[in-house]
Formats: structure tokens, sequence, C-alpha cells
């Protein structure tokens, strides 16, 4: 069990370790703090948003463990230990990812509120199934609502993605 | 939107587990994934003083096939670990393709199955094919474990006859003398959508007769149910269209379907008639898939 801090009020804190992109942070947070605040409010990684906050709109869609999941709807401190990608994690250096460059390039971005959940989904999906069809890209992004109902461009931009990629490059990156 | 406060234990074994159930009581409530009690915490329906983390119970997360036992899924498999294994792809692919038609790709990474059958959602995917498979549960608490059929796990909406120290912890699918098996959910969406109704159906096929079958209905009524009318109807019966036709009629009839947000009580009765007809061809001429 991580470290617990009880404050005078009875109120237990504690402190935890999570790795995100690449780096160890350690904080102290309370039962009830939330991954996704932990994340906005405590690291300023601010391209995670908060939309519905009942897991239906996936704006706060992350990578644990490499895995899509809504940081809304996840206790900091169930996180303790793991790792997590957040959309700032997901350009290398100063060059974006190709999924990114595939959003702007097909218009997929419209006022931009999903698109970091949507582009952090489409990842998941590019690592898992480099060469998805379109019912596996709709089905990657069925927990990602785009209000302003870009979802062709979207669906569009993740498929060329899945064209412009050289099976050689994915089996060396791997 | 913010959580109240509560303390927080993650036991590290599930003796210890359960002594924390047993020592808080009402106070306390298990967090498995959390997609549902979270959700349910914003929006002030629960306020549990406690919550007991199941995160280090480590050993429920896996999937095995126990010869002689069955597919033994472990509690805290999350939807999407039944979607992935092998095991189930391979014996009981309708057991995979319900969690896969659950939520959406972000919840199937956090929710688990004990959580879905705990919650005991009357719409809730899983039940219905676990139930016509004939799997069993065990409830692990502070004075021993039980056994015992999933199909009597569920007394109501929400409710259980889970007591306050007892844990859900695995669930086993047994080999089967069932011939064939599927789940057919009618949602108003491909994705994140409820069960309208669900209904999966086992059944036993021997020549042109069915020796056994097993209808098990979602959606339909305060719990899970079995269509046991339609299930003693068919029994010994030979296979024609007509049959399968008034098989659903009859489980049409036995179901409780309330109207709400989703569909009205004619409109569910009608989808049971159909689909039970559907499943069972389904089941009689595909095996289990």
């Amino acid at each position: 069990m991580s470290q617990v801090i009880t404050d005078k009020h009875g109120i237990q804190h504690y402190m935890i370790t999570i790795n995100v992109n690449g780096d160890d942070y350690t904080r102290v947070v309370k039962a009830n703090t939330l991954l996704v605040n932990v994340l906005r409010d405590e690291l300023d990684l601010t391209g995670t948003k908060k939309g519905c906050e009942l897991g239906d709109c996936g704006s706060c869609t992350i990578l644990l463990e490499n895995k899509p999941v809504d940081s809304c709807m996840i206790l900091a401190i169930e996180a303790d230990g793991k790792e997590i990608t957040t959309i700032e994690g997901i350009a290398e250096s100063s060059e974006l990812d190709k999924v990114q460059e595939a959003f702007i390039n097909n218009g997929a971005i419209q006022c931009g509120y999903c698109t970091p959940g949507m582009i952090i989904s489409a990842k998941a999906l590019l690592t898992r199934n480099p060469h998805p069809n379109e019912k596996e890209v709709r089905e990657a992004i069925a927990g990602n609502l785009c209000r302003c109902t870009g979802f062709v461009n979207i669906v569009k931009a993740v498929l060329k993605v899945s064209e412009e990629t050289n099976d050689k490059e994915v089996i060396s990156n791997e | 939107m913010y959580l109240p406060d509560f303390d927080y234990y993650a036991p590290d074994s599930l003796a210890e587990t359960c002594e924390a159930l047993e020592r808080f009581g009402a106070k306390a409530k298990v967090l498995s994934g959390g997609t549902d009690i979270i959700i349910k915490m914003k929006s002030g329906l629960l306020s549990p003083e406690v919550l007991i983390s199941l995160k280090k119970l480590e050993d429920l997360k896996k999937i095995d096939y126990v010869s002689k036992k069955g597919v033994v899924i472990g509690a805290l498999s999350t939807h999407n670990d039944l979607v992935n294994s092998k095991i189930l792809n391979d014996r009981y692919l309708s057991v995979s393709e319900a969690a896969h038609n659950m939520a959406s790709n972000q919840i199937r990474n956090i929710g688990t199955v004990g959580g879905n059958l705990c919650n005991a959602v009357p719409s809730a995917d899983l039940p219905p094919i676990l139930i016509a498979l004939g799997a069993t549960i065990k409830l692990v608490g502070t004075k021993g474990e039980r056994v015992m059929l999933l199909e009597d796990l569920f007394t109501g909406p929400m409710k259980t006859v889970i007591a306050e120290n007892e844990i859900l912890t695995e669930i086993v699918i047994p080999d089967q003398s069932s011939t064939g098996s599927n789940y057919i959910k009618f949602g108003l969406r491909r994705s994140g959508a409820l069960a309208v109704v669900g209904i999966a159906v086992a059944v036993t096929v021997n020549g042109g007769t069915i020796t056994e079958a097993k209808i098990a209905i979602g959606a339909a009524a305060p719990t899970p149910i079995r269509a046991r009318e339609a299930e003693k109807f068919l029994q010994g019966k030979t296979i024609s269209d007509d049959l399968l036709a008034e098989a659903g009629v009859i489980a049409s009839g036995e179901s409780k379907p309330i109207s709400d947000i989703r569909g009205s009580a004619e409109y569910r009765r009608d989808l049971i008639r159909v689909l039970t007809r559907r499943a069972l061809y389904k089941a009689i001429n595909e095996g289990h898939v």
C-alpha cells in the first residue's frame, strides 16, 4: 500500500507514483481524486479533455498500460504504479505523430474538443492492428463522440494512416 | 464532477478483503473496475463511506480451462479480456461476442465481468449466455465459500444474494453436453447501447430431435429469466420451423418486460418471440458460436 497521511479532518491522503509519457511523477492524492484531474490540474497535461465525465463521450481517453480508457472514471490511486500515455505523449520530440498529421490533412478536426481522445483511440487501434477496415475503425472510436458530427473525415484520416503504413516499418518498430 | 470523500483500502489478499467487508458492513462498497460505481457516486446515487478495491487480487484476473471443471473466468477479468480470450473464442464465441457488444472500448478495458454480474442490471449482456451455458459462480466470504448457479444470484434489479462480507471470485462455464449455443442482443445502436432484450439459448440435439433446451432472457423481467415453459415444450420434439416459432411464442408469453425509454413492453415481447426462434435456429445449425 502506498504511504498514507491522515489530515486533521480525518481525510486520508496517499502518495502515488504514476509514469506519464515516460516520466515518473509522485503526487499526494485523496482517495476520491480522479485520474483525469491529476493529469490536468497537477501535471498541467490539459490536452486530455473533460466532457460528459460519465464515461460516455471519450474526451478524457488516455492509454493506461497501453489500453485506451476513460480517465474520468478511474481513481488516481487505482493507477498507482502504472504507465500512462496522454495526447501530449503521442508526438515524439517536436514531430507530430502520423495519426495527428492525418487528422490535420483530412479535415478531421472541427471544434477539436474530441480530437485528443479520438487520436488516442485511433493510435491504440493502429498499434494493435496497423491495417483496420472501416468497420474496425468505427468500432474503435465508438466510445469517442464528435458533436460536430465529423466522423466521416475522422474515419478517412485513420484509414489514410493505415494506407500509408509500410508493413516493414511496423515490424521494425516492434 | 467530483466525488465525495471516502476511505480507501486495497487489501493484499482475498481473506483480508472479506474481513474488511465484514468490518465495515453496509458502509463499504467493493471497487472492481468502477465503471458503474464511480458514475453512481458522481451522480449521488451511492455514497459509500469506504471503498474496498480489489486491484491487488491478481489471481482473479485470469481465464483458464481446467480439465473436468470447465472454463474458469476470474471475476476481475475485464470485458476485453473476454473478447480477446483464445479459450473463449475457441469454445464459446458468444460469450466473447456478448462482451464485445457492450459499452465502448474504453469501458471494456476497465469494467469487469464480476462487476457486471454483481450490479445485477436486468439488461446486462453477460448473464443470459452464461446462464444458458449453466455457469456457476463462487462466492467467498469470511465464513467460507459457496458455489451456486449463476441464475440463482439475482433477486431483483440491482439485487443479489451476495452477503455484505462476500465477494464473487470466479465464474465457471462447465463442459457442455449441449451441442449449440448463442446470444442475440437487440440494442438501439451498434455501440454503447443497453440491450432492449437479449436472448441466449443452449440446445442439445440428437439426430433431428431436441433432447434439451435452455433459454435465458435479459431485460425481460426484473432479473434475467429462464423461459422454462418454452424449454419444456421443446424437449424431445422433432426439429421443424413451426416448432421453433411456437417456442418463441411461448417464451414471449412467459416474459414480463416493462415499458421504458428503450422500448415498450409489447415491442419487447415481440422481440422475444422473434429472437428466441432465431437463436434456436442458429444454435441448432451452427453449434456453439
